[in-house]
């Protein structure tokens, strides 16, 4: 048969499209990244790290609000990955694939497509008022855990699942218990996904503003217990750029964000190198 | 002959409404290497299975008839599985070492019984090593990751594994399938050497290592026991028709 086409043709055609598609995508990235530290980066300096803002943010540094997204973040890992991973345990190694199983992870995936508005007010009507905790690092806390809650399970669930079988029978056979199994075998195979969700977690929580401000505040002070109100870097963000009030100092605080995440995952793959080595 | 340690009497496994071992009666004496043979789905690995009860994990999973060790029926009410399973180790087809250390992988069944003295684990590692002949191969570098081990060596120090529970029976799952044949032969000379020690089962799709090693053999076929006996007399007057055309190669 004749081949109406030119192969080499087609190859060098799609191999020019993908490259288009992937260097756009790798573009829009870079872009925003060099666009915000152009912006930021000659805003940051000591001060604006260590001093608190002034006069509603117009002046001074970020400090308060550096603190606030730490505590908050640390907080919503904190509660949400015991609560994800135990979920995600259950549902893979302590019961049989049945309706419930489906109705919870079914349950669970709705609640990833949620809008964090709505984790906000949810946050706001149950934490803040009902349960009087108030504008608070703890309401605050709480409703970024539930939010991140659908990504832990996920991925933890995914990563459990994709632990050989194998394993399993091993340890089993060696006179391990079911618990012995899952903690001494499955998790420390799993963890490398885990940490996974976790880190997309924590960029989810520093991120986030909308359920922030229902639940967490935008108070300016340094938080200094779990029922104080705090702001975040994206809230302060948020405010600064959309009241008006200093869009240098926005872009700085942005700029910080930035740096911060990419410090977080950089720092978590390094951890988890680490770990695999030992282990792998 | 010798003592009795494992009876099954009319012992069946089903998986749902399929019986994967029919009626099956045998028993394993002490100290002797028990060869079982026959194509594969015949249920030797079923058998396996059933002793130390990790059929257990497959849903609709249902023993019947009688399986005693020792005269105690292991599928009665009360008895610890955990305990069980230590007492048959099982080796499996293909090697399955833990991502961990060769030192942890041999450490991890007296580990997970809760022995935490370092003293003492050393000495069992090094002694389980020694006996399956590994110990040269890795002394220097027992921190090391143990996927980073050979194919055979990898088989060996799941043996080793084994052995570190102290059992009262290896039982060993077509441990050779995957291997060369010098790994084959190294642990062939293991198993006799353990046969002083141990009483074994062991499962071969190889009829020729049956033959090697075995005191007796079975043979199975389509979950049932067609014929057990002298592992001689199997191969070379086999009363049953279907034994003499598998171990001749007529089918299988």
């Amino acid at each position: 048969m004749r081949v109406y086409f030119n192969p080499r043709a087609e190859e060098r055609f799609f191999r020019g499209l993908l490259w288009l598609l992937t260097g756009a995508t790798v573009f829009v990235l870079f872009f925003i990244i060099f666009y915000v530290l152009k912006r930021g980066l000659p805003m940051i300096s000591l001060e604006f790290l260590t001093r608190n803002p002034v006069d509603m943010g117009k002046a001074g540094g970020i400090f308060s609000t550096i603190v606030g997204t730490l505590a908050l973040t640390l907080l919503a890992v904190l509660i949400g990955t015991p609560l994800g991973v135990g979920s995600a345990i259950f549902l893979s190694e302590y019961t049989r694939e049945s309706w419930v199983t489906r109705v919870i992870r079914f349950g669970s995936e709705c609640l990833a497509g949620i809008p964090s508005i709505i984790f906000g007010l949810f946050g706001f009507i149950l934490f803040v008022t009902r349960l009087r905790l108030g504008w608070s690092l703890l309401s605050g806390g709480l409703t970024l855990a539930f939010m991140i809650l659908p990504t832990i399970i996920r991925t933890s669930e995914e990563a459990i699942r994709s632990v050989p079988a194998s394993y399993r029978e091993v340890s089993f056979s060696l006179g391990g218990t079911r618990w012995q199994t899952v903690t001494k075998v499955v998790l420390p195979a799993a963890l490398p996904g885990i940490a996974t969700g976790v880190i997309l977690s924590i960029g989810r929580s520093i991120g986030e503003t909308a359920a922030v401000i229902f639940t967490a505040g935008s108070s300016l002070h340094i938080p200094t217990s779990l029922f104080s109100s705090a702001r975040t870097m994206s809230v302060h963000f948020y405010i600064l750029a959309r009241e008006g009030i200093s869009m240098a100092n926005a872009f700085g605080t942005a700029a910080v964000l930035v740096i911060s995440i990419l410090a977080i995952n950089l720092l978590a793959y390094a951890l988890m190198n680490r770990f695999m080595k030992r282990y792998c | 002959m010798s003592e009795t340690l494992i009876r099954a009497r009319d012992f069946s496994q089903y998986f749902g409404p399929v019986a994967a071992l029919k009626n099956l009666s045998l028993e394993v004496y002490r100290n002797e290497i028990l060869g079982i043979i026959g194509p594969a789905g015949s249920g030797k690995s079923t058998f396996l299975r059933s002793l130390n009860r990790l059929n257990d994990l497959i849903p609709g999973s249902r023993p019947e008839g009688l399986l005693e060790v020792r005269g105690m029926d292991i599928n009665a009410p009360g008895t610890s599985v955990v305990e069980l399973r230590r007492r048959l180790g099982l080796v499996f087809a293909t090697p399955v070492p833990l991502p961990r250390s060769i030192f942890e992988n041999v450490a991890f069944g007296a580990r997970l019984a809760g022995e935490k003295h370092r003293g003492r684990l050393a000495e069992l590692v090094g002694d389980c090593l020694k006996k399956t002949a590994l110990w040269e191969e890795v002394m220097d570098r027992l921190q090391t990751s143990a996927l980073k081990l050979s194919g055979g060596q990898q088989q060996r120090l799941c043996l080793a594994r084994v052995l570190a529970l102290r059992p009262e029976f290896i039982m060993l799952d077509e441990p050779t399938s995957g291997l060369d044949p010098i790994s084959t032969m190294k642990i062939e000379e293991t198993l006799r050497r353990l046969k002083e020690e141990y009483t074994i089962i062991l499962v071969t799709n190889n009829t020729k290592q049956a033959a090697r090693v075995a005191d007796r053999t079975a043979f199975f076929l389509n979950g049932e026991l067609v014929e057990i006996d002298a592992t001689e007399r199997i191969f070379f007057a086999p009363s049953d028709r279907r034994t003499n055309d598998y171990i001749s190669g007529k089918f299988g």
